[in-house]
């Protein structure tokens, strides 16, 4: 039965969550406003909040500055690139533990997510001098490859939990109609595990495309994605908040975009697969 | 067609042995049912001929051929499971189309042959449906229907029938033994019911523990059974079993008696008790009497009995159609 809830605690309630859902995202907001104000608006005090001359004058000097195109190709081909070939790495990896688990798999699924709390700066230098030694630094391909290597074991677990909601008779069935393993995964896993596959991917694409550490690190000019393109702007050369707000909304822009289209999908893959 | 040899077929789990050793023959073209009580073994041995399970020692024969290591989908045996497992995403042409697909045969070919097993089962007008759109007994038929298409050696049937209604259940039961004769294909058959065994087989396996209790036709688990286990478990209602008094005036351990082997009077006989429940099913009855404090039998009369709880009755069992025992358990012939 449901509980009544008074008029009174639903206007409470709905209050509260505005004022937080305002406040978690009015620096995000103050952030658009800011990039269309002149630099001058942009730190004066009081700051006005709507009422400036608004200008585009920010965006067309940061596209003259830097290449924005070029940023947001090499954030494209290295999100979708490494939670691609993350997928292709992380299926067979999930088939196996979800539905031929050996006495360890639990162990190797904790194993799996304790790699995540090592703080990526432990590593960096190894990486570093490996790259080098591999010709991968500034490039694309290398990104791809630390991306897919930092996200992996959130790919795992996520498709691990979708894989475990698929009952493992329906596979014995395709084993049992002349399928091996190979259309097993192709023709019935992967067809059944759509939802959970898609919510892996669009988590995955914007973990990647918000990675700031590696990108940072591991570029220079030609394969940066657009957060070394945000990070270029807060240079010692002084603060142009208005530039910087331009282009970090530029940069967040798609990404938001993304997001809002696929808030459903999201909110399951965020749940890991709890809620049905 | 096909005839499936198993010869001491071993499972453990761990250090669990789910099945010691297991010798049977099955012949071209039976219909041969695993019946048993829950966690007897049966399914785990229809999952080890259809390859699902890997055997721990031991050795299955399809037609003279070495299968022991083989994987189920080469193995040519056709499955239908207890849930029907059906490829939820697909169209009812296409999960009766799947395994031809996987077999690599033409569109055309494919498209025909699933329209013909589709006539055969009443789902031409559901070709086009998902899974999720059909009842319980469709379902189970587009599951016999991706059976039957790619015409196997063998069908592995796994308690097919348990999660369909009662009505239904008689449907289909006919519906796969009228299946049977057309195809004169082996079938292995897993169920816990008895009446679905004595009702579809050629031959009975009656499993328990692991073990082979006996084998024979329903008739003969019915008339002869070997032992204890075997006659308790197959009947319904169950054998009587008679105390140890009774039992050594005929030089056994324990006598068995099946219903409908005792008469029952109001007048006069071997044994006094009080009648209980009696269960009027129209065309028999079953009188349950209480002949010592913890002791009941079965009687099965006649439909029209008229026999009121608390009456004394009087037991005389047929003479001639006693089960003796002895005190292992084994018949006494």
């Amino acid at each position: 039965m449901a509980r009544a809830v008074s008029t009174r605690r639903k206007i409470t309630f709905t209050v509260i969550a505005w004022v937080i859902g305002i406040a978690i995202f009015f620096p995000i907001l103050w952030t658009i406003l800011t990039s269309f104000k002149t630099e001058g608006e942009a730190i004066a005090s009081p700051p006005s909040f709507l009422f400036f001359d608004w200008t585009l004058e920010n965006y067309t000097t940061v596209q003259e500055r830097s290449n924005y195109f070029l940023h947001f190709w090499n954030s494209v081909v290295i999100s979708l690139g490494s939670t691609v070939l993350g997928l292709i790495i992380a299926i067979p990896a999930a088939w196996s533990m979800a539905f031929v688990p050996g006495k360890r798999t639990k162990d190797v699924l904790m194993w799996m997510l304790s790699t995540k709390m090592l703080p990526p700066v432990g590593v960096l230098i190894p990486i570093y001098l490996l790259f080098r030694d591999a010709g991968l630094l500034d490039t694309r391909t290398g990104l791809v490859v630390v991306l897919t290597l930092m996200n992996l074991p959130i790919i795992v677990w996520m498709l691990y939990t979708y894989f475990r909601e698929i009952p493992g008779e329906i596979l014995e069935a395709a084993r049992m109609d002349g399928a091996g393993l190979r259309e097993e995964i192709i023709y019935i896993l992967t067809p059944m595990a759509v939802p959970g596959i898609a919510s892996t991917l669009l988590l995955n694409v914007i973990l990647a495309w918000n990675e700031a550490f590696w990108t940072l690190n591991l570029t220079a000019a030609n394969a940066a994605p657009l957060t070394a393109f945000i990070a270029s702007y807060s240079s010692p050369e002084g603060l142009f908040y208005a530039k910087l707000s331009a282009a970090s909304t530029m940069a967040i822009a798609p990404i938001l975009i993304l997001g809002w289209f696929s808030q459903k999908q999201l909110v399951r893959g965020l749940t890991f697969g709890a809620v049905k | 067609m096909s005839a499936i040899t198993l010869k001491n077929v071993t499972k453990r789990f761990g250090d669990v042995t789910v099945i010691p050793g297991i010798d049977l023959s099955i012949e071209d073209g039976e219909f041969v049912v695993f019946v048993g009580p829950s966690g007897c073994g049966k399914s785990t041995l229809l999952r080890l001929i259809a390859g699902l399970e890997d055997v721990s020692a031991g050795v299955i024969d399809i037609d003279g051929a070495d299968v022991t290591g083989t994987a189920p989908a080469k193995r040519g045996l056709a499955m239908v499971f207890q849930s029907y497992a059906l490829y939820p995403h697909m169209s009812v042409a296409g999960n009766i189309g799947f395994p031809l697909r996987m077999a690599g045969e033409s569109k055309e070919a494919i498209d025909k042959k699933v329209r013909a097993a589709a006539a055969t089962l009443n789902l031409t007008d559901y070709l086009h449906r998902k899974p999720r759109e059909l009842s319980g007994g469709q379902r189970q038929r587009v599951a016999i229907g991706r059976a039957i298409v790619r015409e196997p050696k063998g069908f592995l049937f796994d308690e097919p029938l348990s999660n369909l209604d009662a009505a239904l259940r008689v449907n289909m039961r006919l519906e796969l033994s009228e299946l049977h004769a057309q195809l004169k294909t082996t079938m292995i058959y897993v169920t816990h019911d008895q009446v679905e065994a004595m009702t579809m087989a050629d031959k009975i396996v009656v499993l328990n523990r692991g073990h082979i209790e006996q084998v024979g036709s329903p008739l003969t688990l019915y008339n002869k059974p070997d032992n204890l286990f075997v006659a308790g478990f197959i009947g319904s209602p169950k054998m009587n079993f008679l105390g140890p008094t009774y039992a050594k005036e005929h030089g056994a351990a324990t006598v068995g008696v099946r219903p409908e082997h005792i008469k029952i009077s109001k007048e006069s006989g071997l044994i006094k008790g009080t009648a209980g429940v009696a269960e009027h099913l129209g065309s028999d009855t079953f009188v349950h009497v209480h002949v010592a404090p913890d002791q009941m039998i079965t009687v099965r009369t006649s439909g029209d009995s008229v026999l009121r709880h608390g009456d004394t009755v009087w037991l005389t069992p047929d003479e001639d159609r006693l089960h003796r025992f002895d005190a292992q358990g084994k018949a006494i012939r």
